[in-house]
């Protein structure tokens, strides 16, 4: 079938010129595609906002707590080309030494809702039974750590949250950027 | 036919490498060699030339087109609530945002640009001759979708010269008697433009016209391998005579060449001179004028001449015989003559009208810049486009902000009360959106410091005093309030 075809090239320069072709093609093809590789990952890569802070409330309403209060808090976010704000559960307790503590409501088990149990006295996790003290220490089941606390201030005596995500299965606390 | 196919199986005459195998394992079952012998190995009559590099450079913007296209649509959301501020969160945030759009908009003229070097070598090397009819026909339909690319992505972004211009380019339809009222409201989804009319141009943009384009390139790429390269202007086009030389290597490599200089060109003006984004379009401002892409200024100039009832013949009937003549053209000059300086009609026509599309560009370059209305007007668009360019990015409020529900600071509310008892309303705007007469004050928070500001309304520049601005005698109390109230303007 070939030799039908006149050869207006020699065979060396046709297989010269043709990976001139490929590498030339792969080369710039590799550069073109940085700037879309970088545009499709960019909610993946860019530093997110940190979330601002949210009020729980009067901070003195919360001293003479006896036992854990659920509170819904709203948290403003970025998400994308909009600012949304969302309800957010979090509970309101106290550490041995009396201090006020604000539990993230997420298990760091597998990510379920924790509810308080009023008649045990102790949060459990429906979803595998992972059961934790009223300060949030685990006390029994499959998750890896106790429930997360988050970082809170007094404003003007106001109670304010910062509202985080922590990765679920790991030992130890650690903020999903 | 399972018969055929056996007779593409390699020879196994020779020991085969590694790679000869797979290669052998997937020619058995593809048919591979068969495949690159027909992609690869046509004839071009005479040799390669980088005259006949247009047609794989429009392929390849058109890929360019598709792959910036698709990942813009990551961010973009065709609503007229949303597309503005997803358009300016791609062009102000995302990473390479401002670059692939710029690649993407350029992209539109730069396939103008190489249809028209297409067009014209076709035209003056007279390759549409010799059964080369339906060749031809399918390059027409393949402009005319390419104009509609253009017109419909151009309304894309939303803001105030993409809704202007695609008000008036939807009335023009309006002007066709029978339909063009009809045409209107169908391209509009209504009697008005809104949300439905981005719907609109968003599914022919990106589904209806890419499937068109997609099929009529197959015709156009099947037709053409079928009745052969046309090669030089000294051959027969229907039994060419020249020694061929096959596609690949060399004239492919001039492909690539060609494709290599207009990605770079594409990539250097839009990494330079980045596309630009105009503030959101506002369908009540009366003072916005309109002016269309390059290569519509032509017709929009030609526009001006057909007046009320003669309206219909500049619209309809002279545009409609040159659209005649020209997608007829193969079927009119029917001699197998091909050299431009033996076909001096049809070069002549084809020339006066590619001048007079010229001279009316120039036209209307002329009326825009004889007219000091309207060269102020251009100007003041040209100042909110950059303006609103140097403002951040405002992300899109969903819901009252916390900020909002929170007690107003009573800095802010006082330097509110002092805004609008000096009357800085009245020419700086209510809440300060601007006028006519005053600049937008939204975001100035962001562009100077407060010491800056207060400094200004003491003390304000020559240009300032210029347009009205009175410097401002009160206490510094007050001063910092109005402040206050400036930076709160968001």
């Amino acid at each position: 079938m070939q030799s039908e075809t006149e050869r207006t090239v020699s065979q060396d320069r046709r297989s010269f010129l043709g990976a001139l072709i490929g590498v030339g093609t792969v080369g710039v093809g590799a550069l073109l595609s940085i700037p879309l590789v970088r545009f499709a990952l960019h909610p993946i890569l860019a530093k997110t906002t940190e979330t601002a802070w949210s009020d729980l409330g009067a901070a003195d309403e919360f001293a003479s707590l006896a036992m854990p209060m659920k509170r819904l808090i709203k948290v403003e976010q970025r998400d994308g080309w909009r600012k949304v704000i969302s309800e957010k559960s979090v509970y309101v307790t106290k550490s041995a030494d009396g201090q006020v503590r604000v539990l993230s409501s997420v298990c760091p088990h597998l990510g379920c809702s924790i509810t308080w149990n009023d008649a045990r006295t102790q949060f459990v996790c429906p979803c595998h039974v992972g059961v934790f003290a009223p300060d949030g220490a685990l006390i029994t089941g499959p998750p890896p750590r106790a429930m997360d606390e988050l970082e809170t201030k007094v404003e003007d005596g106001r109670l304010k949250v910062r509202y985080q995500y922590y990765r679920q299965l790991m030992p130890t606390k650690e903020v999903i950027a | 036919m399972e018969t055929t196919t056996s007779t593409n199986e390699a020879p196994s005459a020779q020991p085969e490498r590694q790679a000869g195998r797979i290669f052998a394992w997937f020619d058995r079952r593809v048919a591979l060699r068969a495949l690159l012998h027909e992609s690869l190995d046509e004839p071009i009559p005479g040799g390669a030339r980088f005259a006949y590099v247009f047609g794989s450079g429009l392929l390849f913007i058109f890929l360019s087109q598709i792959i910036t296209g698709v990942v813009l649509a990551l961010y973009y959301v065709p609503s007229a609530d949303h597309a503005h501020t997803t358009v300016a969160y791609i062009t102000k945030e995302v990473m390479a945002g401002s670059f692939l759009r710029s690649i993407h908009a350029y992209g539109s003229s730069a396939m103008i640009v190489v249809l028209l070097m297409h067009l014209a070598q076709t035209f003056l090397y007279g390759s549409y001759k010799g059964r080369r009819e339906l060749l031809w026909i399918s390059g027409c339909a393949l402009f005319a979708l390419v104009i509609g690319m253009a017109f419909t992505g151009y309304l894309l972004p939303w803001d105030m010269k993409a809704y202007f211009a695609t008000a008036v380019g939807t009335n023009i339809a309006s002007e066709i008697p029978l339909v063009g009222d009809w045409l209107k409201r169908m391209m509009r989804g209504g009697a008005e433009m809104g949300t439905l009319t981005l719907s609109r141009f968003y599914v022919a943009h990106v589904f209806l016209i890419p499937a068109a384009i997609f099929a009529f390139v197959a015709a156009h790429v099947y037709l053409f391998r079928r009745a052969g390269a046309a090669g030089q202007i000294s051959e027969d086009p229907i039994k060419p005579k020249q020694k061929p030389e096959r596609f690949y290597p060399r004239q492919v490599l001039m492909d690539l060449v060609f494709s290599l200089l207009l990605i770079a060109a594409l990539g250097f003006l839009s990494y330079f001179v980045p596309m630009e984004l105009g503030p959101k379009a506002d369908p009540s401002d009366t003072q916005f004028l309109p002016r269309p892409e390059w290569y519509y200024i032509p017709v929009f100039q030609w526009l001006k001449y057909w007046p009320g009832g003669r309206a219909i013949i500049g619209i309809l009937v002279i545009p409609l015989i040159v659209i005649a003549l020209f997608v007829g053209l193969p079927f009119i000059d029917r001699r197998l003559e091909r050299r431009p300086w033996k076909r001096p009609l049809t070069v002549g026509v084809f020339a006066l009208v590619f001048f007079s599309l010229v001279a009316l560009g120039a036209l209307s370059y002329r009326d825009d810049h004889g007219d000091p209305g309207v060269v102020k007007q251009l100007a003041k668009q040209r100042e909110e486009t950059e303006q609103f360019m140097r403002a951040p990015f405002e992300p899109e409020r969903m819901g009252a902000s916390l900020a909002d529900a929170a007690p107003a600071d009573p800095l802010v509310t006082a330097g509110k009360a002092l805004f609008e008892a000096q009357s800085c309303s009245a020419c700086h705007g209510e809440g300060g959106e601007g006028t006519a007469a005053g600049t937008r004050l939204i975001g100035i928070g962001a562009k100077m410091a407060p010491e800056q500001l207060a400094g200004l309304l003491r003390n304000p520049t020559d240009k300032m005093k210029d347009g009205g601005m009175a410097p401002l005698t009160i206490k510094d109390e007050e001063i910092r309030a109005i402040v206050a109230y400036l930076n709160s303007l968001k």
